[in-house]
């Protein structure tokens, strides 16, 4: 990376941390938390979608022929010591689930459910299933249809039973990064764990065994490599492992 | 009465408060949207027209700025057979140019100014009528000669009436949530990608309107043009 961008970069995050100590006073349990001059901009976005903009409206679904190449970005493979994010811990652990095809692979459910769950990529399949093609809006700039094959967040949700105070879900990956949505987006009828890509099983550069799919936000907030789910009663910015230490917005419905 | 006004050259317009506000927050915001949207446009220099468009699909332009598009950063990982065109997917091997973090947290906090200000504008300008009688095109000889020419009143209704507000639809166009609210939206401009492209052409007419506004401003008195946008005289 050229020098002088990440000098420019590095004022920018120092007037932003000076702008933060200003900001110290309007920090509350809401998204976005992040004190950083910066967030109040993704702030207005995301209290504005959520005050005028119809709930839970479905985005565009496409025809299979209108299905595309399809980059696969960021993490494309968990036990490559090379990539961004590589924890020893989950590397080995997903070499064993390349090796063995994913039949150790279970998906935990914990935090605000009625009970803490797990599920295997077997059990998910029973579920009820959807169907979606759908378009992919990467935060780069660049865009691709695909057609996704999963279980509605909703019906793993409440096969672990919601509880009252549940407000946010955290998805926790092989790769390492954790982000999450807020309850109205995790009940979005689109957003669905995937385990197939356009009518086979999901590639392990588009993050096998299961990925989430959050059709009403950029590209980053589909998290790959699923490994476990936190609902939560309150934010987390998800400290080192969450997308905002990297200056991403948590609400990326733009 | 025996006495004779002096002839006096044109006068610039005498700018009321409100207008001086409105017109240099515009100006920092519109700099700002320039200034971050170039960034954000830096980590994927290829435009498209449609829906989708992406670094295994040819560009409709190819803007060098970087060479975050490079065939060999691509390893080929798997073909769709199954499907009728039989489409590919492939691994990114190598990092790429990517301000994105803060460069669009900051084009969106300028657009909230840009909109707010925007707003203000608007609504001043058609109360105090000051779009109707100094910026609404009309037959020079209906206008005193100090007031703005035909061609800039041209210009100025053309950028703040047709350009600038297409600018905010076309972003919006761009918007997940927005879109799945408002697919109308996403029908008018055709496709995400053409939105997308027409915002960077609409960003490219800005650039020139900016250009040529800065231009006849040093060119009629700089120092005096500067002077009415601040104090008001």
């Amino acid at each position: 990376m050229n020098k002088r961008f990440t000098t420019r970069r590095a004022v920018i995050q120092g007037l932003a941390s000076s702008a933060a100590i200003t900001l110290a006073g309007c920090s509350t349990s809401e998204p976005p938390t992040y004190g950083n001059v910066l967030r109040m901009g993704d702030w207005l976005t995301y209290n504005a979608h959520r005050l005028l903009l119809p709930r839970q409206s479905l985005a565009r679904e496409y025809d299979v022929r209108d299905i595309s190449a399809a980059p696969a970005i960021g993490t494309t493979d968990p036990s490559d010591s090379s990539q961004t994010g590589f924890v020893q811990e989950f590397a080995e652990d997903y070499s064993r689930f390349l090796h063995d095809g994913f039949d150790d692979w279970r998906l935990t459910v914990e935090g605000s459910v009625a009970t803490p769950s797990s599920f295997s990529l077997e059990d998910l399949k029973r579920m009820r299933s959807r169907t979606q093609i759908t378009r992919h809006t990467c935060e780069e700039g660049w865009s691709a249809i695909m057609q996704w094959t999963g279980v509605p967040l909703r019906a793993v949700l409440e096969a672990a039973g919601i509880k009252e105070d549940a407000r946010f879900v955290q998805f926790h990956c092989y790769d390492a990064f954790v982000d999450g949505i807020d309850m109205l987006d995790a009940l979005h009828p689109q957003t669905i764990l995937a385990y197939g890509m356009n009518g086979r099983e999901l590639p392990i550069a588009h993050g096998a065994p299961l990925r989430v799919r959050v059709e009403t936000q950029l590209g980053y907030k589909s998290m790959k490599f699923l490994r476990g789910l936190v609902v939560t009663s309150e934010f987390d910015d998800n400290g080192p492992y969450g997308m905002i230490q990297n200056g991403y917005s948590w609400y990326a419905g733009i | 009465m025996g006495v004779i006004e002096p002839v006096m050259p044109p006068t610039p317009q005498r700018h009321a408060l409100w207008v001086r506000i409105c017109h240099w927050l515009l100006a920092l915001s519109i700099f700002t949207l320039a200034y971050s949207g170039f960034y954000v446009l830096m980590a994927h220099p290829r435009l498209y027209w449609g829906e989708v468009g992406n670094d295994l699909t040819p560009a409709l332009i190819e803007l060098p700025l970087n060479d975050n598009h490079r065939p060999e950063a691509w390893q080929q990982t798997v073909t769709f057979e199954a499907l009728a065109n039989k489409p590919i997917s492939a691994s990114r091997t190598m990092e790429i140019f990517n301000e994105n973090g803060w460069a669009r947290s900051l084009h969106f906090l300028a657009g909230w100014f840009f909109v707010a200000a925007g707003a203000l504008y608007f609504a001043l300008g058609v109360i105090t009528k000051h779009v109707s009688r100094d910026l609404w095109p009309r037959r020079p000889h209906a206008v005193p000669a100090s007031a703005y020419s035909p061609l800039q009143r041209y210009a100025y209704t053309g950028v703040a009436f047709i350009v600038l507000p297409f600018m905010v639809l076309a972003g919006l166009a761009m918007s997940p949530q927005v879109v799945a609210a408002f697919p109308a939206l996403l029908s008018v401009f055709g496709g995400h990608q053409t939105a997308r492209t027409l915002h960077f052409f609409g960003f490219v007419v800005l650039l020139l309107f900016v250009v040529g506004h800065v231009a006849m401003t040093v060119r009629s008195g700089f120092g005096r043009h500067m002077r009415a946008m601040i104090v008001g005289r």
